[in-house]
């Protein structure tokens, strides 16, 4: 069940899977019906509607007769659902993997520290964020200054 | 009518009006990293409003779906406060009301999280991680612009000044409130007002901008009595659903 899913990519970061992105909750199997539960990872992501059919069709073409996609809200996605292999698949593809979830408040972010994220070419920490809002709502835009590369993080949240 | 449906439609009106009114920078944002973020706050305050509009519609229970809500839905049944629906103005203007209603929505928002209806609580409390960006995002703004030039200093008070009145309607109770507090839903919109007053406070203080003193207007979006701009927002809004019925593509 969970093997079928794992063919299942997110069509904005096709580097992984819906399994890999934690946002399938859980399962119910019986006989040839199959209720799966999924999580939205933000509430505005375009990918959901396309999400739920891939793995409708995944499941219909691996012999489930009928399947049902259920959302479910409780307890919110957060990044830290990722499992560890994921997070080399984001790096490979160039995309910072995320830390831990941080949700505390931070008010006004002028001047303050801000966490560094490693670059995935080229290792380095001296980078810099160019903005907290990227190309998906999961991402943010930073630059290298060792090796001179922009590249995207996945937020943690 | 079910006081929940009813404080559902509050809830997700509020971020659909904000959310089309920010979408409108798209394209003409002051640069491009800040056209990108206005437009990414736009969609995740469209897709709140999609959550809440979809639960509301389950409360209801009449089979209107979220579509059915922002579409079809008159100027008088949107449920939305006036604050919302004012035109985007400047970049300040913008930003300003941004940190204003997102610094409120923190406090709203943590409170409807601990709400006993599961699903309102695991909605409540994915908006409100976003909601945190958000705020951080338009308060580096009002401080970055208010300790700017003379003319982004004196822009950022102006709308300030300009949208301080229709902030009185975020602690505004009345008996859908009442009802929402009374089954666990919500938090007092009136126990708002302090932790809202200290965090306005302290963020315009780095700013250094002026807490303005003006007494609130009456308002009142949230019984369906809306400015003139609700009506030409809707028109825009609303124009391609209402002139194909239906359609899917």
């Amino acid at each position: 069940m969970f093997e079928i899913l794992k063919e299942v990519l997110d069509p904005e970061v096709p580097a992984i899977s819906v399994v890999d992105l934690g946002i399938v909750r859980g399962a119910e199997v019986d006989g040839t019906r199959v209720t799966v539960r999924v999580t939205p990872t933000y509430s505005g992501c375009p990918a959901t509607q396309v999400i739920e059919r891939e793995i409708a069709q995944a499941l219909e073409r691996h012999g489930f007769t009928e399947v049902i996609v259920k959302t479910v809200f409780s307890p919110p996605w957060t990044s830290d659902w990722i499992n560890p292999e994921a997070r080399e698949k984001l790096r490979a593809y160039g995309i910072a993997p995320p830390g831990k979830a941080e949700n505390g408040l931070q008010l006004v972010s002028l001047g303050g520290p801000t966490k560094t994220v490693p670059c995935p070419y080229c290792g380095s920490s001296d980078t810099s964020r160019e903005s907290e809002f990227g190309s998906t709502a999961c991402k943010s835009i930073h630059v290298c200054h060792a090796c001179r590369q922009p590249f995207e993080h996945f937020k943690a949240i | 009518m079910s006081g929940l449906f009813e404080y559902l439609l509050r809830l997700g009106d509020d971020r659909l009006i904000l959310g089309q009114r920010n979408a409108e920078w798209c394209g003409h944002g002051p640069i491009l990293e800040e056209d990108i973020a206005i437009a990414n706050i736009a969609l995740d305050q469209i897709g709140q409003a999609q959550l809440f509009l979809t639960l509301a519609g389950q409360v209801e229970g009449a089979g209107r779906d979220a579509d059915a809500l922002a579409y079809w839905r008159g100027e008088t049944e949107f449920r939305n406060l006036q604050l919302v629906e004012l035109p985007r103005g400047d970049f300040a203007f913008t930003m300003v009301r941004q940190f204003l209603f997102s610094a409120w929505s923190h406090f709203l928002l943590e409170g409807v999280a601990k709400s006993a209806h599961q699903d309102l609580a695991g909605i409540a409390a994915k908006a409100g991680k976003e909601n945190r960006y958000h705020l951080r995002h338009a308060s580096s703004w009002v401080v970055r612009l208010g300790g700017g030039t003379d003319e982004s200093h004196r822009r950022a008070q102006s709308a300030l000044d300009e949208l301080w009145p229709w902030t009185v309607e975020f602690f505004g109770e009345d008996d859908t409130d009442r009802a929402a507090v009374a089954a666990g839903h919500a938090p007092s919109p009136a126990g708002l007002k302090a932790p809202w007053n200290a965090m306005v406070a302290e963020v315009l203080g780095q700013a250094t901008l002026t807490v303005p003193t003006t007494p609130g207007r009456m308002v009142s979006g949230r019984q369906g009595r809306h400015t003139e701009y609700l009506g030409h927002l809707l028109a825009e809004m609303q124009i391609v659903a209402r002139s194909h019925p239906g359609a899917t593509w």
